[in-house]
């Protein structure tokens, strides 16, 4: 039944871009393949897992963007940027999106900065310092006169130099070009600590020899709202992206999930009582052509990676190799900063 | 038998005066019009996404910190200061790796003319097997397998008055008041008057060796163009081998040798700014951090083209100067 109803609503699909000029989508469908930029050697963002295909948070994010645009969560094409290189490669058009473990700030939204337009934030983290259990090393105070590795170009390098100067550690800071090398120098034992955002520290570290002999202090440096961006200069797909995104989150909230998006969608087709649902997911309503997408672009997105919260559980969650709490990341509605805006 | 007589006026196409001009004429307006395009392309572009060039902030201060630096640096001095101090780290490396190239460089060309079979093959197998491989992968194993394998803290290699660490080679010397002070141990971190970072060393040894081992092929080649008639002349006249290399053969292979050590000199100086994969703070590891910071991809990359180009220029120009000092000069 399921299967049947989706017919009609591929064929009343509008043709892209019309009603709007969006150069992106435009480019994305002529190309039939999304040019998504990641991190590519983060446990649970972006992973090449032994197999090669990629894996984490940050790739379902580009899956389900490819699948509610392109219909196929695979026309995605990967590439990994490191911290210095992702806005040039978004600013000339080289990736279309990132979704790579960026911190929205001030300066790379503003158009006299980066000019980035960012995504709603699909995890909110902070940043932390780990260092070897053995060192004795527990707060920021005990890293006096000692080396901090850090990967050059991010965020976390500003903060810890705010934050020790704040509370007046000196230390040295040690950069690398690539969170590789980072990594290497820190456990080659040339730095006391590492710093970078917890959540990448917990995936870095659950890929060490011995994780155990690692651990994250209680010290949280910052607030790193991670989230994917696009440019200024396309605000019909910063919009489709936008809105994507959210459409994850709504259907966390509405509790649905990969396995009973059929009957939600049979449920919304047959009664036409539920107006919110049918909107969504585009029976009725023209979401879809608003922001150049085909009518069910929510449906394709949730067919091809679920709801927020289970892309969240399957990468990051407790039942991952990094067994992160939901914390922040819960929905707003269960105390969390987790909230989409109406689809209205 | 009258010759046929030339045309008076010779038609334009065949005029082999206007031709070359009309060419070159054509050539320089094509050469404009294309760098008026990508100029155009530029600012129209730039115009478009908001980020017209400015250069005011190079004013602001910069945030971060520099980990080792010649000059004077923290974190609320302004950019301008940060790329200063970089500049200063280049500089270091370069003139560091500029006399440590050509020391090891003209040791192993020279060796190439040893009596020594063992000295003679080990030198071929320097050359061959550095030149083959990568700076980038050299410079990764001086770093992550050399240098960070030197044990830390108090298992550190110590001999008096010097300390080599995980962190650094630490040298007694004179401290802030003026006193004699040497390498010690404060709370698991080693200080000294004198620090040469890890960093610092792995990039000088893997641009060393490097450039050392192109180097040695330039000083070979040199000394391999004189002809071995000067050589037998030298030892006719009862010099002995350094001798001879001194006062003949060294002189005559110079003038081969200084055009070839230029071009290698202008490598060193680009391929420092590979110090960002061993973790040393040079420019252009600092400009990074800047742009990113800033936004600011076009005026960076302006700079950092403009201060290397002067950099090679100033090499270069040293060099030439150099060769005119060696060539044959005719009375």
């Amino acid at each position: 039944m399921a299967l049947l109803g989706l017919i009609p609503l591929a064929a009343c699909a509008p043709p892209d871009g019309s009603g709007l000029q969006s150069a992106k989508l435009n480019g994305i469908t002529a190309r039939d393949k999304l040019v998504c930029g990641v991190e590519g050697t983060l446990p649970g963002f972006s992973f090449v897992e032994p197999d090669g295909r990629y894996s984490g948070l940050d790739v379902d994010t580009c899956k389900a963007v490819a699948a509610a645009v392109l219909g196929d969560p695979d026309k995605v094409e990967y590439r990994n940027l490191n911290s210095s290189e992702r806005f040039a490669a978004l600013a000339s058009g080289e990736v279309d999106m990132l979704a790579r473990n960026t911190t929205a700030t001030l300066s790379r939204d503003a158009a006299g900065g980066n000019g980035l337009s960012f995504a709603p934030t699909t995890f909110y983290d902070g940043q932390g310092v780990m260092a070897p259990v053995k060192s004795g090393i527990t707060d920021l105070k005990g890293l006096s006169g000692k080396a901090i590795c850090v990967e050059s170009g991010t965020t976390t390098e500003l903060n810890l130099a705010d934050r020790m100067r704040e509370i007046d550690v000196p230390y040295t800071p040690l950069k690398f070009q690539t969170s590789d090398q980072t990594y290497a120098a820190y456990l080659g034992g040339r730095c006391a600590a590492v710093t970078s955002d917890r959540s990448q520290l917990a995936g870095k570290r659950s890929s060490f020899p011995a994780p155990d002999d690692h651990q994250l202090l209680p010290d949280v440096l910052s607030k790193e709202p991670l989230s994917p961006a696009t440019t200024n200069a396309d605000p019909a797909w910063a919009d489709a992206l936008r809105w994507i995104v959210f459409s994850l989150m709504q259907a966390e909230e509405w509790g649905i999930t990969q396995a009973n998006l059929d009957s939600k969608l049979a449920e919304a087709q047959a009664n036409t009582n539920l107006a919110d649902l049918r909107r969504f997911f585009g029976v009725e309503g023209d979401f879809g052509r608003q922001l150049g997408l085909p009518a069910d672009f929510t449906v394709r997105a949730i067919r091809a990676v679920g709801n927020y919260g289970e892309i969240f559980e399957r990468n990051v969650g407790t039942t991952s190799r990094l067994k992160l709490e939901r914390g922040l990341n819960r929905l707003w509605s269960e105390g969390g900063l987790i909230y989409a805006q109406p689809f209205r | 038998m009258a010759l046929p007589q030339t045309p008076a006026v010779i038609p334009w196409w065949r005029n082999r005066r206007l031709l070359p001009w009309l060419l070159q004429a054509a050539v320089a307006l094509v050469v404009l019009l294309v760098v008026a395009f990508l100029l155009g392309n530029l600012i129209r572009n730039l115009t478009a996404a908001g980020l017209l060039l400015t250069w005011r902030w190079l004013g602001q201060p910069a945030g971060f910190n520099i980990g080792e630096s010649t000059i004077p640096f923290d974190a609320a001095l302004p950019y301008w200061r940060a790329l200063l101090a970089g500049l200063a780290n280049t500089l270091r490396a370069v003139v560091c790796g500029l006399i440590g190239a050509t020391l090891l460089g003209t040791m192993a060309g020279m060796a190439n003319f040893s009596s020594n079979g063992l000295l003679r093959g080990l030198v071929r197998g320097y050359v061959e097997v550095v030149r083959n491989i990568p700076l980038l992968l050299q410079l990764v194993f001086w770093y992550f397998v050399v240098f960070l394998a030197l044990p830390n803290g108090a298992a550190a290699l110590q001999l008096p008055g010097l300390t080599l660490a995980k962190s650094g080679l630490y040298l007694a010397g004179f401290g802030p008041g003026w006193e004699w002070a040497g390498p010690t141990l404060v709370n698991g971190v080693w200080q000294a008057p004198l620090r040469l970072s890890v960093e610092f060393g792995a990039l000088l040894c893997g641009l060393v060796v490097y450039s050392g081992a192109y180097i040695a092929e330039v000083v070979r080649a040199g000394i391999a163009a004189v002809p071995e008639g000067q050589w037998e002349a030298a030892s006719s006249l009862g010099l002995g081998w350094l001798a001879s290399v001194r006062h003949v053969v060294l002189p005559q292979a110079l003038r081969v040798i200084v055009p070839g050590l230029n071009t290698q000199y202008i490598s060193l100086a680009k391929n420092s700014s590979l110090a960002v994969a061993v973790g040393y703070p040079d420019l252009y590891a600092v400009a990074e951090t800047t742009l990113n910071q800033t936004g600011r991809a076009v005026e960076m990359v302006i700079l950092l083209l403009a201060a290397y180009l002067v950099l090679d220029l100033l090499i270069s120009a040293v060099m030439n100067g150099l060769n005119r000092l060696v060539q044959i000069r005719e009375r």
